[in-house]
C-alpha cells in the first residue's frame, strides 16, 4: 500500500483516495439499517418528484365531476385509472400526490438553504468577533427563539399575504436561528484553536480568516443540521399548507390535498390518509439519512441521541 | 433566590422590545392600513384624513414610539373585525388554549415516564424497541393528520369521542392526545438516556452492593435524578406545545388562541394577530424562567448568580 501510493502520479493518487472514500461510505451506509432506510426513501421521493410528468397517470388539475369521490382501486368501487381514488372534484390522487412532492421537496431544501446562508454568516461573525456584536445577534437569537416557528410564520404572511416564495422566505426566517446558535458555538471555541491563531499570526485578513479556516470547519456540523431541519421545513409547510395559508391552487402540495380531505374524512378516508403518509415516509427518511449523517461527519455527536 | 428572579425577569424587557421592533417593522413594511378599514368607495381625501388622525403619516420611529407607548399599556388597537380592542378578545380565547396544552403536557409525562423507566432498565426488550420506534414515527408524522386520523378512528368509526368542539372531558381527549403524541415522544428519548447514563454512575452499584431492592435503586436513586433534565425540558417544550395548539385547535374547531390567530392571519386583522403574539411570546419566556427557576431548586449543585 505504501509503496503503491509513492508510485502513483498525484492525479491517479488522489482519484484513488476519492474512490476509497465512496467505498468506505458506501459500506457505512450499508451497516446501519435505518440509513439505507432513509437513504432509499429519500430516493424513492426524488424520484417521484423528478419523473412526475412520467408517472402522473391523470392531469393533476383535471376536474372530473362524474368521477368523484372514488375509493382506492383495491375497494369495492374504485377503478384501476385512479389508483388511489379521486376527490371531491373528481381529480386523481395518485397523480396529485406525485406533483405534491415536488413542491414539499423544493420549499423544504429552498428554505433550509436560506436560513443556513443567514444562520452561517451570523454565526461566524458573531462568533469570531464577539464583544457587542455577538451580544445583540444573541438577544435577536433569543427574541426569535421565544416565538414559535409556526406563530413567526403565521405573522409574516398575514402581513405578505401566501405564495410560493414568501412561504419559502418565511419558512428561512424562522429557521436561521438555529444554525446561527450552531456555528457561533463552533466558532466560538475553534477561534482558540493553533490553525486560527497561526493564520492571525502570520497577518490574514479576518475574511479570509472566517472563509478559509472556520467556514470549512462547520460545515459536519451543518450539513447534519440541515438535514434534519429539511424534515421540520416540510412538515412546517404542510401545517401551513393545511391552514390555507401555505402553497396556493393551482399549486398542488400534501398539505393542500389534506386540507381538501379533512372535510370528508367521515366519508372518504383515503383523501386524507394518503398524502398524510407521504409527508410521514418523506419525514422518516430524512430523519433516518440525517441520524446517519451525523454519525458519519460528526462522531463526537454520536451520544448525542 | 429572589434576586435571581428579579434578574432574569429584568432580561426579560429586551427580548420583549427586540419582538415588538421585529413585529412593528413587519406590519410598517406591509403598508397602509386605511383602506381596509374605510368602505371601498372613500376618496383619496378620506383616506388622507385617517392617515393623518391614526399618525401613519408619521416616520417610522416616531410611530414605533408612539406604539411602544400603548403597547405598554397592553393597547394593541381595536380589531376591525370585531370593533373592540384586541387584547380582551385574545385574553379571553386564552383559557381554552391553556387548558389544552396543559392536559397534552399532563398526558405526555404520564406516557412518557413508565415508557423511559422501562426502556431504560430493559434495553433491547421488545417494549424498549417498540418506544424507540413509536417515538421516530411520532417525530415524522405531521400533528395535525394524526389529529385527523385519531377522529377518522375514534369518532367517525368507533364513535367514542366527539368530533370537535370544547365542553365535556370527552371532547378534550382527542385534541390532547394529538398534541400529547410528539411531547411523549421527546420526553421517553430523553428520560431513557439520562435513566441509561445514571444507572452506570458508582453511586448505583453501591446501592445494589448494600443489597437495595432493584424498585427502590431505579426509582430513588436512578428515576429521582433524572428528573432534573426532565423538568428542563418539558418547561422548554412549552414553545412548541403552544405552537402545536395553534395547528391541532383547527384540526378540532378548538375555540381557542389559534382559531382566532388564523382567522385573524385570513382577514389581516393586525390588532389581533400583535396581540396573540405578545400574549404567547410572554407565555413562553415566563415558562422558561420558570423552567431555569425549577432546575436549580432541584439541584442543588447549581448555584444562583
Amino acid at each position: 500500500m505504501q509503496t503503491d501510493t509513492t508510485m502513483a502520479s498525484p492525479a491517479e493518487r488522489s482519484r484513488r483516495i476519492r474512490s476509497n472514500r465512496l467505498l468506505t461510505w458506501s459500506r457505512r451506509l450499508l451497516r446501519s439499517k435505518t440509513g439505507t432506510v432513509g437513504f432509499i426513501l429519500v430516493l424513492a421521493v426524488l424520484f417521484l418528484a423528478a419523473f412526475a410528468d412520467v408517472l402522473a397517470t391523470h392531469n393533476p388539475n383535471e376536474v372530473n365531476p362524474a368521477l368523484m369521490l372514488k375509493p382506492p382501486a383495491w375497494l369495492e368501487g374504485g377503478s384501476s385509472q385512479h389508483l388511489l381514488g379521486t376527490d371531491h372534484l373528481g381529480r386523481d390522487i395518485w397523480s396529485r400526490m406525485v406533483y405534491g412532492s415536488r413542491i414539499s421537496l423544493l420549499v423544504g431544501v429552498t428554505a433550509v438553504v436560506f436560513a443556513g446562508l443567514i444562520g452561517v454568516a451570523v454565526g461566524i461573525v458573531a462568533g469570531f468577533y464577539g464583544g457587542w456584536l455577538d451580544r445583540v445577534f444573541m438577544r435577536l437569537v433569543d427574541a426569535f427563539l421565544s416565538i414559535p416557528n409556526i406563530l413567526l410564520a403565521l405573522v409574516i404572511l398575514s402581513v405578505f399575504g401566501p405564495g410560493v416564495w414568501t412561504l419559502i422566505f418565511v419558512l428561512g426566517v424562522t429557521n436561521w436561528v438555529n444554525y446561527a446558535r450552531l456555528v457561533r458555538g463552533e466558532v466560538l471555541s475553534m477561534k482558540e484553536r493553533e490553525f486560527v491563531k497561526a493564520a492571525r499570526a502570520i497577518g490574514v485578513k479576518n475574511r479570509m480568516v472566517m472563509v478559509r479556516h472556520l467556514l470549512p470547519n462547520v460545515m459536519s456540523p451543518f450539513i447534519v443540521i440541515s438535514t434534519l431541519s429539511v424534515a421540520t421545513t416540510i412538515i412546517l409547510e404542510a401545517s401551513l399548507s393545511f391552514l390555507g395559508l401555505g402553497i396556493q391552487p393551482p399549486d398542488i402540495s400534501w398539505g393542500g390535498i389534506l386540507s381538501d380531505g379533512r372535510d370528508y374524512v367521515a366519508t372518504s378516508w383515503w383523501l386524507a390518509t394518503f398524502p398524510g403518509i407521504a409527508i410521514t415516509l418523506t419525514v422518516l427518511g430524512i430523519i433516518f439519512l440525517g441520524d446517519w449523517l451525523r454519525d458519519v461527519l460528526d462522531p463526537r455527536g454520536q451520544n448525542r441521541r | 433566590m429572589a434576586s435571581y428572579i428579579f434578574k432574569r425577569l429584568g432580561e426579560m424587557i429586551p427580548v420583549l422590545l427586540i419582538i415588538s421592533f421585529i413585529v412593528f417593522a413587519l406590519v410598517f413594511v406591509a403598508g397602509n392600513p386605511v383602506a381596509l378599514m374605510l368602505p371601498e368607495d372613500a376618496s383619496q381625501e378620506d383616506i388622507d384624513q385617517l392617515t393623518a388622525s391614526l399618525g401613519l403619516d408619521q416616520p417610522f420611529l416616531v410611530q414605533y414610539g408612539k406604539y411602544l407607548f400603548h403597547l405598554v399599556q397592553g393597547e394593541f388597537g381595536e380589531s376591525f373585525r370585531y370593533n373592540t380592542s384586541a387584547l380582551p378578545l385574545v385574553l379571553e380565547r386564552l383559557p381554552a388554549t391553556l387548558e389544552l396544552a396543559v392536559a397534552a403536557l399532563v398526558l405526555a409525562v404520564t406516557m412518557a415516564i413508565p415508557l423511559g423507566i422501562w426502556s431504560a432498565t430493559k434495553q433491547n426488550s421488545p417494549v424498549d424497541l417498540l418506544a424507540a420506534g413509536g417515538s421516530v414515527i411520532g417525530k415524522a408524522m405531521p400533528n395535525f393528520w394524526l389529529g385527523i386520523m385519531l377522529i377518522l378512528i375514534f369518532s367517525v368509526m368507533l364513535g367514542w369521542f366527539p368530533v370537535s368542539g370544547r365542553g365535556t372531558l370527552g371532547h378534550l381527549v382527542l385534541p390532547a392526545l394529538t398534541l400529547a403524541t410528539g411531547l411523549a415522544a421527546e420526553i421517553t428519548r430523553l428520560l431513557r438516556s439520562s435513566m441509561i447514563e445514571i444507572l452506570n454512575q458508582d453511586y448505583i452499584r453501591t446501592a445494589r452492593s448494600k443489597g437495595m431492592r432493584e424498585g427502590m435503586v431505579v426509582y430513588k436513586h436512578a428515576f429521582r435524578n433524572s428528573l432534573i433534565p426532565l423538568v428542563t425540558v418539558v418547561a422548554l417544550q412549552t414553545s412548541t406545545v403552544v405552537g402545536g395548539t395553534l395547528i391541532t385547535e383547527t384540526v378540532f374547531s378548538w375555540p381557542g388562541l389559534g382559531q382566532l390567530l388564523i382567522q385573524a392571519v385570513h382577514t389581516r386583522d393586525m390588532a389581533i394577530v400583535q396581540a396573540c403574539v405578545f400574549v404567547i411570546a410572554v407565555l413562553v419566556i415566563f415558562m422558561n424562567l420558570v423552567a431555569d427557576v425549577l432546575y436549580r431548586l432541584l439541584d442543588p449543585r447549581i448555584k444562583y448568580e
